[in-house]
């Protein structure tokens, strides 16, 4: 019985971690869509400082968990740079980048040094130094299969960094502040170029943190589908979650249960797999509905909302 | 993008919904136990297997893992899942077949099937190496196959394990041909090929082809020229994964503007593009691959010049039989054009314009381009000819 929480756990890592990337990105309206390229460097990244150095336990892990996040926030910084000092549309961008994430994995993964084998396929294996410990381990309880690992405990520390920087932090209030009215903090003194790339290495990091959770957790080594599509997957875990670190921390905990309880529907009943994506896109219809159905019968917007809930409907808009 | 697919998806909902009630009451003796609670599946197996037991050899259960193409791919997934239902209907046993969507999801899968108490679990692919090898490493009471290649340790080195046995393929053999097919049949001396993603089974293939181009001009004096592929520096052109059609067309719309006239696209379903590319031009053609285009890609049939056929089916079917009956051996399977597990397919709608061409066959001399194929197929057969890749299967 307690297993396939646990796996719903493990699944829900990435979605949390990545999750929280695109909240912040709606926080300050950004429509960030490159959490899937930010995952993928964040992951060569990391892999390749878990399998070619050799550093004592503690310190590799660290070293590998915030290369992750270095990797992941560089690549999120791009789009920042872009759009603060020229104006791209962040969007384009990165979308545009996501493509190049893509294949910059599959170049990197024949290159000698990430595959001896030359087959393209898999990078060596991490050293175990690098990846995360088992969060229930074997004395706990004897002959448990558990792949629930320490970077569960990574996604509950990013959620509480990510509240304590949105609610409690300077950069925070500046984040949404430009998010509800870019014009308004520039009048203000707020630099809305600072603050946008400021969120978008923030991003970036967190999307390079689930990555993390891939290459250095469940898979071991980097893979060309080391991402699947959690990158995609996250954007749907924020709405949800109303840009709200908690309420995305819970959404990526749903998103993961539907993810590997999926699995288990379609070997032991032969569900269609393809149920778990109808479910995610009617939570996505009914999240977008209420102001979808407010335009069509012209009907006014519930008054006396809080003023930051507000910010995040226009930035998912 | 990605909004409108999930839009669309909600479109099969209800079908998808009809088929999952409507196979629900087929499982008779293990549905009672999997309704008490489905998410507990891990606990429920023990009883499975009890049941199993004492009910004999009928409760085999066969099992099937795809990988991201999943099973409709038109290409080697669905030949996989032919081989199973085929396995289903001849043997009268019990058979699960679950899809996965990206690579995260192959261990999860596997696992999921062994822990319901399959007896052989197959992985369609390559990309599924690793995790049948430690479903097989951890489960030594249970066999596995695994379709297109063989296991290997973490540092890369050929391991063989006892209760897995690898399906492999010779695909040069028949590629080979296809590759003097199409030079021969090239009006613009131009072909070309690319694969999906560069793996071992996708690059023999490649191989095949760029020997049989070679062959030709060798025979001929031919200077056909292939794009797409350089044998020697095993480098070639690959849309980079199998499953984005878009890609497919547009790698195949640069070789029509190179002059390619034959295209092998080695990419499963991303194939279904290059088919779409090359219809929207005159005069090219394309060599499918896996299974016969001319019937699984029957939109295209009239620009299917052959295809390269991979007999995957007979070979999964065979190897359920095999364990069914208790003959299961880890020696693996390798199909070649001799046992008929790789070949040509027909010509179909082009027999005419094949048989219309000459070429200078293996002994020098003249003949029907038909027939120097037929010979060249004779001589693999007979061993006097051998086409060496680095890709063969060991």
């Amino acid at each position: 019985m307690v297993k396939p929480l646990t796996e719903s756990m493990v699944f829900s890592v990435p979605l949390i971690l990545a999750g929280l990337g695109i909240a912040v990105g709606f926080r300050a309206g950004l429509f960030n869509i490159g959490a899937q390229g930010q995952i993928i460097v964040g992951a060569i990244v990391a892999a390749w400082l878990g399998f070619a150095f050799d550093l004592p336990p503690v310190v590799h892990l660290l070293v590998a968990i915030l290369g992750g996040a270095i990797g992941g926030a560089v690549y999120g910084g791009i789009p920042g740079v872009l759009k603060a000092r020229f104006g791209a549309n962040e969007v384009i961008v990165t979308i545009m980048l996501n493509y190049i994430a893509v294949y910059l994995i599959s170049f990197i993964l024949r290159q000698p040094t990430f595959n001896p084998g030359r087959t393209g396929q898999r990078s060596p294996a991490v050293s175990a130094d690098a990846t995360y410990p088992l969060l229930i381990p074997e004395w706990l309880v004897p002959g448990n299969t558990f792949r629930l690992h320490w970077g569960f405990v990574v996604a509950v520390l990013a959620t509480v960094f990510v509240w304590w920087l949105l609610e409690r932090s300077t950069v925070g209030f500046e984040i949404r502040a430009v998010g509800a009215n870019p014009k308004a903090a520039r009048t203000a003194g707020m630099s809305v170029g600072r603050t946008t790339i400021i969120t978008m290495v923030v991003a970036g990091a967190l999307a390079g943190l689930a990555a993390t959770g891939q290459v250095l957790g469940t898979e071991g080594s980097l893979t060309a589908g080391v991402a699947a599509s959690y990158g995609f997957d996250a954007i749907t875990v924020a709405l949800l979650g109303r840009s709200r670190p908690w309420g995305t921390f819970f959404a990526g905990l749903l998103f993961g249960a539907l993810k590997a309880g999926g699995f288990l529907m379609q070997s032991l009943t032969q569900t269609p797999i393809d149920i778990v994506l109808v479910v995610q896109s009617l939570i996505v219809l009914f999240i977008a509905a209420p102001p979808l159905v407010r335009t069509i019968f012209r009907l006014p917007a519930p008054s006396a909302r809080p003023r930051s809930r507000r910010a995040v409907k226009e930035a998912a808009a | 993008m990605r909004r409108v697919l999930k839009l669309a998806a909600l479109g099969a909902a209800a079908s998808l919904a009809l088929t999952a009630c409507g196979e629900a009451p087929e499982d008779n003796d293990t549905g009672t136990t999997n309704n008490d609670s489905g998410a507990g599946a891990t606990d429920d197996s023990a009883a499975t297997d009890d049941g199993a037991a004492a009910g004999g050899a009928e409760d085999f259960q066969a099992c099937m893992v795809s990988d991201s193409g999943g099973f409709d791919d038109q290409s080697f997934n669905q030949s996989g899942k032919e081989g199973l239902d085929a396995a289903a209907e001849s043997l009268g046993i019990e058979t699960t077949e679950v899809e996965s969507q990206s690579d995260a999801d192959y261990a999860s899968n596997v696992q999921n099937l062994v822990s319901q108490g399959c007896d052989l679990t197959i992985g369609v692919g390559f990309l599924l190496e690793d995790a049948i090898q430690e479903a097989a490493e951890q489960n030594t009471d249970t066999n596995f196959a695994l379709i297109d290649s063989a296991f290997s340790d973490e540092n890369f080195e050929p391991v063989q394990l006892d209760n897995a046995k690898p399906i492999l393929f010779n695909t040069a053999e028949a590629s080979f041909l296809a590759g003097y097919l199409a030079a021969g049949m090239s009006e613009t001396g131009t072909v070309a090929t690319f694969g999906g993603i560069q793996l071992p089974s996708v690059a023999i293939f490649m191989d095949g082809f760029a020997d049989g181009v070679d062959k030709y001009n060798e025979d001929n004096d031919a200077e056909v020229q292939l794009l797409g592929w350089d044998k020697e520096a095993q480098d070639g052109s690959f849309s980079g994964d199998f499953e984005n059609q878009a890609q497919g067309q547009t790698l195949t719309d640069q070789f029509i503007a190179q002059g390619a006239d034959v295209i092998m696209p080695v990419a499963g379903p991303v194939g279904l593009g290059a088919a779409a590319a090359a219809s929207d031009e005159d005069g090219v053609k394309i060599v499918w691959v896996d299974s016969d285009g001319y019937l699984t890609a029957s939109e295209y049939s009239d620009i299917m010049l052959t295809s390269v056929m991979k007999q995957i089916g007979p070979a999964v079917e065979d190897t359920i039989a095999q364990t069914y009956e208790g003959g299961f051996t880890n020696e693996p399977y390798v199909g070649t054009l001799e046992n008929d597990g790789v070949g040509l397919a027909p010509y179909h709608d082009f027999e005419d314009a094949v048989a219309e061409k000459t070429a200078v066959g293996p002994d020098g001399e003249e003949m029907p381009l038909n027939e120097v194929i037929d010979a060249y197929e004779e001589q693999i057969i007979s061993g006097e000819l051998t086409i060496e890749t680095p890709n063969a299967p060991q």
